[in-house]
């Protein structure tokens, strides 16, 4: 990865809590290029949120983040608070799983939208406005010029969730970080904001990272996949590469989880038992070894690193790896 | 209507019509659904957000007043009961709601709150409740002695769903609506859920009712599939022959948004831009007509009935897809 837009590199956040340290991202490394989309994939609580508001420069006053977060040549965690501001509003921008998250639910559509794309390109009102309206078509909002003088609250979720693609969009970002964009919405409209999402990054050439606990999600839409578990990035690969060849007993259980259509009702589910380890409790070994089919002697004792499969691109970590196939 | 799933149904909902009231307008929540529920079925009914399957399962328990229709409870029709027989009807009927942490008291210990239902329909013995709760704790997969003292907020949101499924089951119910019971619940959680409700129908010789969004997760679980959209029931079938050849296009729609994943199945771009109009003032004739490739005229002026397409397969469409 010599070009990439982004590359977080030895990422760690900790976050003081009441029961003791917190280690919510744990020696995270990813990049990005532009025109790429990544993936990242994990449970509830794994640090999906932490690592994305580490990347922004967004979290919580108490957090404490040690690595490096380049961006376009220059490194985000050592930016003076001004200057973040802006980088966020105009290469940088975040769509929530929740959109209120980022809308202003006092301020009309079109007046976020004007007063973002004015604050951060030189147009003038009748200018911004045009942009506006010509943003909302292109998030597939019918009659855009009448939705300008709407409350966010007037809208259904998915539209909601588009306005806020549209805001996200208005200064021509080069990186897109999309937090489960789709969670809170149905299938039908999940997919209509997935498709929105895949063209409009086409169409800018931006670089893009869509969060997700769904592994279907990411399957079809994705360039790469970084599958996380209890802060720490387990096995990362190019798509097709991790659902042919996938190595890691996570990624496997995960999978096997989903309830799929093409099974005959009433099939017990492979069911991952237990639940992840609580963060402020790390185990010494691999933190997936209590509910690992695969885990021996050595799990319990050593942390295993990511480290490369048979392709450089591919990384795993895990000691007894799923066997790979052997291609016809 | 011929929807008979059984010669003597545990279920049986005819021509129910639910509404709301706002500011004077009225929402057509529910309008003229009829369905049936064999006993020890599982009856899945899917549809997106506001199309009316909380409703249904509410007017079913007869927490909310229908406007028309019945409700057969084992021949009883609930509508019609009042004050002790309906308490003694509800005892067999349960629900389990979709937010598990919410639907917990925060402040009452775990134990307290599995022996609630107990202690409403009566029991006084508190050995025998205690029994009962520990019996019922340790079938979802909790130690009693471990969680009995501890209160919500200590649990995990699959944890609280397994308390939330054990609570509905202490009076060993007949018949139990599930509302979404894993939607909240992350892929790995959901899996045992969905495991843990199937081990306690077989148990518990349960008949479910199982209310969600999601077509894989219902599939999972049941028999038969219904499918809701805007109030109205669209299709209804045996869960297998429904997903290999739906009839009603709203059917195939949702089958095609569902993700695969399988990154050589590209994600098709056919699913029309769209969302379900308002309950306030659904449209004429067929409610999916807006969204739907294959509406014409007639559908704009005539309501679909659901009729039978194949063995056991029903759908409400004037131009069915088989
Ligand atoms: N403000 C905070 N203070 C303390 N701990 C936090 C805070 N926010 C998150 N955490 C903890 O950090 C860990 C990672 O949280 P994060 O929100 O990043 O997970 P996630 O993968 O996004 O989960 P979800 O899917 O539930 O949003 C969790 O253990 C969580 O409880
Ligand atoms: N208490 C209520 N008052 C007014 N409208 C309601 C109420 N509950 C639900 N509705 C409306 O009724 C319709 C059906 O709701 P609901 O059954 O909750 O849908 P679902 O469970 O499928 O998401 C929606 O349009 C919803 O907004
Ligand atoms: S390191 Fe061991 S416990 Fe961890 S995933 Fe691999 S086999 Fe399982
Ligand atoms: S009745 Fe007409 S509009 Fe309704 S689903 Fe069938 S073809 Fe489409
Ligand atoms: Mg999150
Ligand atoms: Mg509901």
């Amino acid at each position: 990865m010599t070009s990439a837009l982004l590359s977080v590199e030895n990422a760690v956040v900790d976050l003081p809590t009441p029961r003791g340290n917190l280690r919510a991202v744990d020696h995270v490394d990813l990049a990005v290029g532009a025109g790429r989309t990544l993936g990242i994939v994990g449970e509830s609580g794994c640090g999906k949120t932490m690592l994305s508001r580490a990347i922004l420069q967004l979290l919580p006053k108490k957090a404490r983040l040690s690595g490096r977060v380049m961006f376009d040549g220059q490194d985000l965690t050592k930016l003076s608070a001004e200057k973040l501001r802006k980088l966020r509003g105009r290469s940088l921008a975040v769509v929530f799983q929740d959109p209120m998250t980022s809308l202003n639910p006092v301020l009309t559509i079109g007046t976020q939208l004007i007063e973002t794309i004015q604050e951060h390109l030189e147009l003038d009102l009748a200018e911004a406005r045009q942009r506006s309206i010509e943003l909302l078509a292109a998030v597939g909002i019918p009659a855009p010029e009448q939705r300008l003088a709407q409350y966010p609250h007037q809208l259904s979720g998915g539209m909601r969730q588009r306005v806020a693609i549209a805001v996200a969009l208005s200064c021509e970002p080069q990186l897109l970080i999309a937090d489960e964009p789709t969670t809170a919405l149905d299938v039908t409209i999940q997919a209509q904001i997935l498709d929105l999402l895949a063209r409009e990054q086409q169409r800018r050439h931006m670089a893009m990272i869509i969060i997700t606990h769904d592994l279907g999600v990411v399957a079809g839409r994705t360039d790469e996949v970084a599958v996380m578990y209890a802060g720490r990035v387990v096995e990362r690969a190019p798509t097709p590469v991790l659902f042919k060849q996938m190595r890691m007993p996570y990624t496997e259980a995960l999978l096997a989880a989903l309830p799929k259509l093409d099974v005959a009702p009433h099939t017990p589910l492979p069911a991952i038992s237990g639940r992840p380890p609580d963060p402020t409790r790390p185990l010494k070994g691999c933190s997936f070894s209590p509910r690992c089919r695969y885990s021996g002697e050595r799990c319990g004792a050593e942390k295993p690193q990511l480290s490369p499969a048979e392709t450089p691109e591919h990384l795993y970590a895990c000691f007894h790896p799923i066997a790979a196939k052997v291609s016809a | 209507m011929m929807l008979q799933a059984a010669p003597d149904p545990l279920m049986k909902v005819e021509n129910l019509v639910v509404e709301y009231s706002v500011g004077g307008k009225t929402i057509h929540a529910v309008s003229d659904v009829s369905l049936e529920i064999a006993r020890g079925e599982t009856l899945g009914l899917v549809g997106e957000s506001g199309c009316g399957k909380s409703t249904l399962g509410r007017a079913v328990l007869q927490l909310r007043q229908a406007v028309s229709g019945k409700v057969l409870f084992d021949g009883h029709d609930l509508t019609t009961l009042k004050g002790e027989a309906l308490r003694q009807m509800r005892r067999r009927v349960q629900l389990i709601f979709q937010d598990p942490i919410a639907s917990l008291n925060p402040r009452r210990r775990i134990g307290d709150i599995v022996a609630e239902p107990l202690v409403i329909a009566g029991v006084k013995d508190p050995e025998e409740r205690k029994r009962r709760v520990a019996e019922v704790l340790a079938a979802v997969g909790l130690d009693p002695a471990l969680v009995s003292g501890r209160l919500p907020h200590e649990f995990s949101g699959g944890q609280c769903q397994r308390i939330c499924i054990a609570r509905s089951l202490v009076l060993n119910p007949e018949f139990v609506i599930c509302d979404e019971p894993v939607s909240a619940l992350d892929v790995s959680i959901r899996a045992q859920i969905l495991n843990l409700l199937e081990e306690m129908k077989a148990r518990y010789g349960l008949t479910l009712l199982f209310i969600a969004h999601d077509l894989a997760v219902v599939k999972a679980v049941s028999d038969r599939v219904a499918v809701m959209y805007l109030g109205r029931l669209c299709e209804v079938g045996p869960s297998e022959q429904l997903f290999a050849r739906p009839a009603h296009p709203y059917t195939a729609l949702l089958i095609e948004a569902i993700p695969v994943p399988d990154p050589d199945v590209r994600p098709t771009q056919s699913v029309p831009v769209g969302e379900p109009p308002s309950p306030i003032a659904p449209p004429s004739g067929c409610r999916f007509r807006t969204r739907c490739p294959r509406a014409d005229a007639r559908c704009a002026s005539e309501v679909p009935e659901l009729r039978l397409v194949a063995t056991g397969q029903f759908a409400a469409c004037h131009h069915p897809l088989i």
